[in-house]
Parts: structure tokens; sequence; C-alpha cells
């Protein structure tokens, strides 16, 4: 059984189908990228992943176990497409509050909080007010905010958008770094670059999963130059 | 351990929000200073033109009026026009003759008071001796300020932590905090516990503000134990509380929090002891009992003019114990359309 499982789910919400039997797996320590094209069902899916969404049909298995389920949630860094911060507090107490919730120690909890904001480079802004950060800085804050209690498992909705080049690469580095370390990643993402870096892509569309594989699996099986063009192949669009 | 976290976090969040918490401090001293400099004044003495009456009338007349003058019907007429004067008092055939100016009913019965006493004092053809007035509860100094003060505390608790409450826990779910936390080992009933006792702290504040000035500085009529009401108001506030973010979860924005103020607090004032209900159709007073402030008052108005403990009001404490445990179970249920766990 793979790491993460997802069992011919569907969903919709109200007559609206958004999700049509979904059936994909992603192996231990990989990362995984889901790419598509806006209200794809991207964050319906991951929020199902996450267990704050129950799907009206199939399932979801992650380390064996049916999600939701605490074990789950206790190993699983969330980062959700809108950034999820009290606004009147600031960094580090954001970063204290959701430290406590997941039961970090304090002394502890004070190098998580060190060490996560060097990751993203907030380290200067630590006690800065989330409402006087900007678009970008919030969205590395969340990221941090994810990465704080050490998960196994880490989803991230659209987690670069907004962020500049540079920092985006840093970022990606800090991803392999993860990696590393064999912790297991899932993005959602709409950028094509990012989605070369990936070791493993899903390719939603209207709520269909159109295909599964490598970025050169994919490359060689739609004989595409990009994944944009594997994209637009399986869109239909050439 | 957690449901700490959330209060830690609700208490830094006020912190930072001065103007929330002065609306929530100093507001309802604000209001109910109002309210007293309205209700509290002294009685109305009426003013009253005379025509045609024995001297000891007059001398009575004197002590029950603000202005006492003697003229004709035509010239108190016109006084009347000008709003000089409230009433037009002679004797016609034996029978006393009032023409009221009219307009104000609580100046009305103020003539008609001041007429009564100033004719009986006259009548000196029954010979009993003056009568004894004594009082079960109460005092002659008790007014329409120190009974309804009891019900304008416990609105004031229930109001403003019902606006701040709703709000505050419907930007957790509109900012996206709130499927953040979910998506956290949080369990369902340690975000609600953490929301009424981080508000709690606060309510309990609160409380202590509005009832140490009610009594303390605006006088208000108090026979109770201080303790035993801010026990009240603090349950009150909860059930408030509890209600708030239950309420909070059909609301899209804050406005439409502010809309749930006709629908759920107001009526709560008219119908829990505002005004005797005792008069009115039953089945407003059948309404009046599915009303958390009517128990709130209720219990309240028995404590600060009766003198009753906390034995003596047990019912009401436990129907308002009752409100805020559904609320708070519910809730948690509610919760349950984010994350089944
Ligand atoms: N709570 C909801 N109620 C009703 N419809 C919803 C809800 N959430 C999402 N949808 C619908 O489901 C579809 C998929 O939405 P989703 O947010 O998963 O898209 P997405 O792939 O994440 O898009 P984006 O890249 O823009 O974030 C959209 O058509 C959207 O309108
Ligand atoms: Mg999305």
């Amino acid at each position: 059984m793979s790491f993460v499982e997802v069992r011919n789910v569907s969903h919709s919400f109200g007559s609206e189908n958004v999700l049509n039997q979904i059936q994909l797996s992603v192996e231990k320590g990989k990362i995984f990228g889901l790419l598509g094209p806006s209200g794809a069902g991207k964050t319906t899916l991951v929020n199902m992943m996450i267990g704050i969404l129950t799907p009206n049909r199939g399932e979801i298995y992650i380390d064996s176990k049916k999600v939701p389920s605490f074990d789950v949630i206790d190993m699983t860094g969330y980062m959700a497409q809108s950034d999820a911060l009290y606004q009147e507090l600031t960094a580090r107490e954001n970063l204290e509050f959701i430290g406590s919730i997941y039961g970090l120690k304090s002394s502890d909890l004070k190098k998580r909080i060190n060490a996560v904001m060097e990751t993203v480079n907030l380290i200067d802004h630590l006690d800065k007010p989330v409402e006087k950060y900007s678009g970008g800085m919030k969205r590395r804050l969340s990221l941090a905010t994810a990465l704080l209690h050490e998960p196994k498992l880490l989803i991230l909705d659209e987690p670069t958008v907004g962020i500049d080049p540079v920092l985006r690469k840093e970022i990606w580095d800090e991803f392999r770094n993860l990696q590393r370390n064999g912790i297991t990643i899932i993005v959602t993402t709409h950028v094509m670059d990012e989605a070369e870096k990936c070791d493993e892509l899903g390719l939603l569309r209207d709520g269909v999963l159109m295909a599964q594989g490598s970025p050169s699996e994919l490359k060689e099986e739609y004989q595409s130059d990009s994944i944009e063009d594997v994209f637009l192949s399986v869109g239909g669009v050439k | 351990m957690r449901v700490f976290a959330i209060v830690k976090r609700i208490a830094r969040q006020m912190k930072r929000d001065r103007r929330s918490l002065a609306l929530m401090m100093i507001a309802p001293l604000f209001v109910l200073t109002l309210i007293w400099l309205v209700v509290d004044g002294d009685d109305y003495e009426p003013k009253i033109v005379y025509d045609n009456l024995p001297d000891p009338i007059v001398e009575s007349l004197e002590e029950h009026t603000g202005e006492l003058t003697t003229g004709s019907e035509e010239e108190a007429v016109q006084l009347m026009q000008d709003g000089e004067y409230d009433a037009y008092l002679s004797i016609d055939d034996q029978a006393p003759h009032i023409l009221l100016e009219g307009s104000e009913p609580s100046i009305n019965s103020a003539v008609m008071r001041a007429v009564q006493d100033s004719l009986k004092s006259f009548d000196s053809s029954s010979q009993l001796n003056e009568h004894v007035v004594e009082y079960l509860y109460g005092s002659a100094e008790l007014n329409l300020f120190d009974r309804i003060g009891p019900v304008l505390i416990g609105f004031f608790v229930f109001f403003f932590v019902f606006i701040l409450g709703g709000i505050s826990f419907l930007r957790e779910r509109t900012h996206g905090t709130l499927e953040k936390l979910l998506s956290t080992p949080i369990r369902r009933w340690e975000l609600v516990s953490g929301y009424v006792l981080g508000f709690g702290f606060f309510t309990i504040i609160q409380s202590l503000f509005i009832v140490t000035f009610a009594i303390y500085v605006l006088d208000m009529y108090m026979v109770g134990l201080f303790w035993e009401l801010l026990l009240v108001t603090i349950l009150l506030a909860m059930t408030a509380l509890s209600l708030a973010t239950l309420l909070s979860t059909f609301a899209k924005n804050e406005f439409q929090i502010m809309q749930f103020i006709p629908i759920v607090i107001i009526p709560q004032v008219f119908f829990a002891g505002l005004f005797n209900l005792e008069t009115l159709d039953q089945w407003i007073q059948v309404i009046s009992k599915f009303m958390p402030l009517t128990y709130g008052a209720e219990a309240l108005q028995q404590m600060m003019i009766r003198g009753a403990h906390i034995q003596d009001v047990w019912f009401e404490i436990l129907v308002l114990l009752c409100f805020a445990f559904v609320f708070f179970v519910l809730n948690i249920r509610v919760l349950r359309g984010h994350r089944t766990l």
C-alpha cells in the first residue's frame, strides 16, 4: 500500500460534480504535484486528504489509516490556499498558538519557531503583527505554520503564489531538504515550471484525473517537450 | 492544554483590539448611565390653574404642585394651549372639576395624584388615623430604575457578549483559521470550550464592571449578595456566548450577525421583564419561557430587590445552565459539518 491512497473519490457540491472517481497514490518520500487549472478541484481534493471535507463517495488512506484520523492529522502539516493567520497577532504569537495546539513544549517551541522562520526567511519580522505583512510574507508565514511541528506529510495548497522567483527557488530547495529527511510532500499548483520539479504529477481537469506519472514519463507518453504541452494534449486542445 | 492555548490567543487578540474591549467594558456603563439619567428623575410636580377652591385645598395643593395660580377657565385654557400649565381645577356643584392638558400620560397621572392627595386631606370627615404603609420587599424609594435595573444589567451582559462572541467566531470561519484549526489535532469540544473560557474571562470582568457601577455609582437598589449576583451574570454571559457562536454558523458576514439583534436580542428585552407580562396574552408569556434572558433577569430581580439567594433562584439558574449546555453541545455538533472527527 502506498503512503497516500485516494480510492475512487467522487464529490459534488449540490448538483455540481466537482470530483469524479479520483484514483491516485503517492509513495513515501516523494514530492507529488497536483496540477490543474483554476476550478479543477485541487483544493477540494487536498481538503479531503487532511480530513476537513468528507467525500460523498470513496475513501482516502494515509499511512494505512483511513482519513479522517487523529493519527494522520498529528503527522500532517497543512497550508491552506488562503492565509489562515490571526491578523492582530504577531508572527511569533501565531506560531506559538499553532505550536501549543500541536502540544510542543515551550523550549522546543522556541527552537522550532526560529528554525521555521529561518527557513521562510522571515526571522527579522518575527515580532511584527501579521496585518503589517505583505501578501508574500503572509504566504511564507502560512508555510512556516505548516512546518512547525515537523510533520511527516506536508499538504500545501499553492504554497508559492505571490512569492518571487528567488525565494521560490529557496523554498523548493527546502522542499528537497525535507524530502531527504523522508518527508512526503503534496503540493497543488498551476505553475508549469514548478510542476517540472515534482517527482510525480497528477493532472486534474474538471474534477477528472487525466494522467499520473513523473514529468519525464508524462512527456514521453504524450510526446511533448514540456508539461505545458502535455497538459494541452490531455485536455484535447492540440 | 489546547483549551488553554485558545484562551490565551483570545486574550491576546482582545488586548490588541482596544476598541472592542472598550465596547464590552465601557459601553454598557455609558448606556446604563443614560437610562439612569432619563428614568431616575424626581417625581414630576404638575403645574395647576385653580378657580373657586376652599383655602384648605389650596394650601394642600401648594405642597403637591410645582406651580399654582388662580384664574378663570378661559385663562387656564389659554395657558394650557401655550404649554405653560398642565391642568385646571375648580369645584362646580360640590364636585371637583378637572380639565387636563392631556397630551402626556405621565403628567396626567401626576396631576390626578396631586389633586387626589389634596382633596383627601381636605375631606377629614373620616377621622381614621393616617394609614401605615410597610414594605415586604423594596422600599418607598424604589423607583422605575430600580425595578428595571436588574433586567438592564442582564440585557447588557447578554447583548455585548453576543455581539463580540458572534463576530469573533464568525471571523474564525471567514478568515479560514477555523479550517486551519480543524487541520490540527484539536478536538471540537476543545475548540468550543476554549472560546467559552476565553471570552468567559472577559465576561467576568465585564460583569464586575457593570454590577459594581450600577450598585455603587448609580445607586441601584440592591439587597442581595454581590458575588451571587455576579454568578448569575456570568452564567447569563456564557449562555449568550454559546448562543452567539452557534448562530454565527448561519451568518456569512458581520452584517448578518447584526441581523440577529432584532430577531434574537430585542424580543428578549421586551419579554424578559422590562414590562409586566402578567396582563398580556398567554402566548407571549409562553414565548418568554423560551428565552434565556427571562430567567437571568428574573433571578437578578429576585436577588437585587427581594434579597434572594442562590438556593432561592435555583430553578432559574438550572434553566440557564441547561440553555448553556444545550448550546454548547449544538456548537460541537455544528462543527461536524467541517470535520466529522
Ligand atoms: N464550498 C463550496 N461550495 C460549492 N462549490 C464549491 C465549494 N468549494 C469549491 N466549489 C466548487 O468546486 C470546484 C472546484 O473548486 P476548487 O476550490 O477545488 O478548485 P481549485 O482547483 O482549487 O481551483 P483554484 O486553482 O482556483 O484554487 C469549483 O467549481 C468551485 O466552484
Ligand atoms: Mg484551490
